[in-house]
């Protein structure tokens, strides 16, 4: 047990640039992510075959096991082969879907009755889409990412099998040889990132969420 | 234009000829064949039970819906040449939760049309106060409130200002006071049917109420099926012999009271 903490507080330097490596992988992909995701579920509100296409095509991706998709990726040119970038796309893939979901969802969730004034009224479709529906979906869209991050948290330390470092290299070092002290160096800071994650994106949704 | 010669002035909104349906087959038919003139300064109430097509004919006056067949002139234009969103800013329109939008301040609510038509931001701000008074709501204490802090009274009195705030010439109104209890509701009436004659808009507003129509109207029109089958002031309407007539008036002697 000892030699566990021994483990840790020996390589505290190696598991602190790991977290940063870790939390800069994930940061890119979720940046990434949102700016691919909201813009798209907007797009697709008023269009049902893009929609389909795009949740699709989303689905899609979220199915492919994770350790599968990086070795996909790999030999794709341009976006593939050994390293970060790899990973980033990987990360990017599985984090859209839940976004763009909660993002169509919330859009077109709001009550009938405040569409139709707004409509009533004359605003254009753009302006609702702008005034009305973005800013009352903005809770439900902030669900959307606060689950695709604490997903890329845990899915990014497989990125380590493609050589994109991070908190997934102890993790793997640590099964090659068979050392739970190794293991946990990876995997306690991962956890903590998420639950930290988690409760920030959650504060964050309370206060944009409107009652 | 090619309107026949009439007698007054040119009706506000009329109907020529109107059928609204979801398919060309008749069993879908929710208006048919309606032609009807409101003149300025009209309060017309549309009464009939839930699927006698009132709200279709209120949707048919913004464009909310195009009719089938027949048009409609508003201001002697038919709603197809209007740009719709000019047409819509030029119509009040009231619904019974009022549209509030729950992120907007009561002030940014009521402010919604003048802003959306480029007003200064100071003629917006006196408008509103203007219109918060009008309803009744002092602007001082209900500017900054959201419609969530506001009780359903006060928020169909917030959706009537915004409904006016552009000074618009019609207002529409779907049973505005219906998801009120009764108090508000009786106090709410009366004081809309005093707004409505200082006013001077045509206005058009929907029930399924008599003594809501009997109270505000300047002239009922009794709907069934997709049909007018009553038309005429609040003092004629109960000396008509129709069915439809007898029946909204027994719905009045069981929830009590005489009417007026």
């Amino acid at each position: 047990m000892s030699s566990r903490w021994e483990f840790l507080s020996s390589h505290q330097s190696e598991i602190f640039s790991a977290t940063l490596d870790h939390l800069t992988l994930v940061v890119i992909a979720m940046v990434v992510a949102i700016l691919i995701a909201v813009p798209l579920g907007m797009l697709i509100v008023q269009r049902p075959t893009l929609r389909r296409i795009a949740l699709g095509l989303a689905s899609v991706f979220q199915t492919i096991p994770s350790l599968a998709l990086f070795g996909f990726l790999i030999p794709v040119p341009f976006i593939g082969g050994i390293g970060r970038r790899t990973a980033i796309v990987a990360l990017v893939l599985y984090a859209i879907l839940p976004i763009l979901r909660n993002t169509y969802v919330g859009l077109t969730g709001i009550d009938p009755a405040i569409l139709e004034s707004a409509e009533a009224m004359g605003m254009t479709a753009s302006q609702i889409l702008w005034r009305v529906r973005l800013p009352l979906a903005l809770g439900v869209i902030l669900a959307g990412i606060r689950t695709a991050t604490v997903i890329t948290i845990g899915v990014a330390t497989i990125a380590a099998a493609i050589g994109a470092g991070g908190l997934g290299t102890f993790i793997f070092r640590g099964v090659a040889m068979v050392n739970d002290a190794v293991i946990l160096a990876g995997a306690i800071p991962a956890a903590f990132l998420a639950l930290v994650a988690d409760f920030l994106l959650a504060l964050l949704e309370r206060r944009l969420r409107i009652a | 234009m090619n309107t026949k010669p009439t007698s007054g002035p040119q009706p506000t909104i009329e109907f020529r000829a109107v059928t609204y349906g979801l398919f060309r087959s008749s069993s879908q038919t929710i208006v048919s064949n309606i032609s009807l003139s409101i003149q300025p300064g009209e309060t017309l109430v549309l009464l009939g039970r839930s699927g006698s097509g009132k709200t279709t004919l209120l949707r048919l006056i913004n464009r909310m819906v195009a009719p089938s067949r027949g048009q409609i002139l508003i201001e002697g234009r038919s709603t197809s040449d209007w740009d719709p969103i000019r047409l819509r800013r030029h119509i009040g329109y009231v619904i019974q939760e009022a549209g509030l939008f729950p992120h907007f301040t009561v002030a940014q609510n009521v402010g919604l049309v003048p802003g959306l038509e480029n007003w200064e931001a100071s003629r917006t701000k006196a408008r509103v106060a203007e219109m918060l008074k009008l309803v009744g709501l002092d602007p001082s204490e209900y500017s900054a409130r959201k419609p969530r802090e506001l009780s359903g009274g006060q928020r169909q009195r917030v959706g009537v200002a915004r409904a006016l705030a552009a000074d618009p010439p019609i207002l529409l109104m779907d049973e505005p006071f219906g998801a009120l209890d009764p108090v508000t509701r009786a106090e709410l009436q009366r004081e809309f049917s005093a707004l409505a004659r200082r006013l001077d808009k045509t206005i058009v507003f929907v029930t399924h109420d008599l003594r809501e129509a009997l109270a505000l109207a300047s002239r009922i029109i009794l709907l069934q099926s997709g049909q007018i089958v009553a038309d005429a002031t609040p003092q004629e309407f109960l000396k008509i012999d129709h069915p439809e007539i007898q029946a909204f008036t027994a719905s009045l002697a069981t929830t009590g009271g005489a009417a007026v």
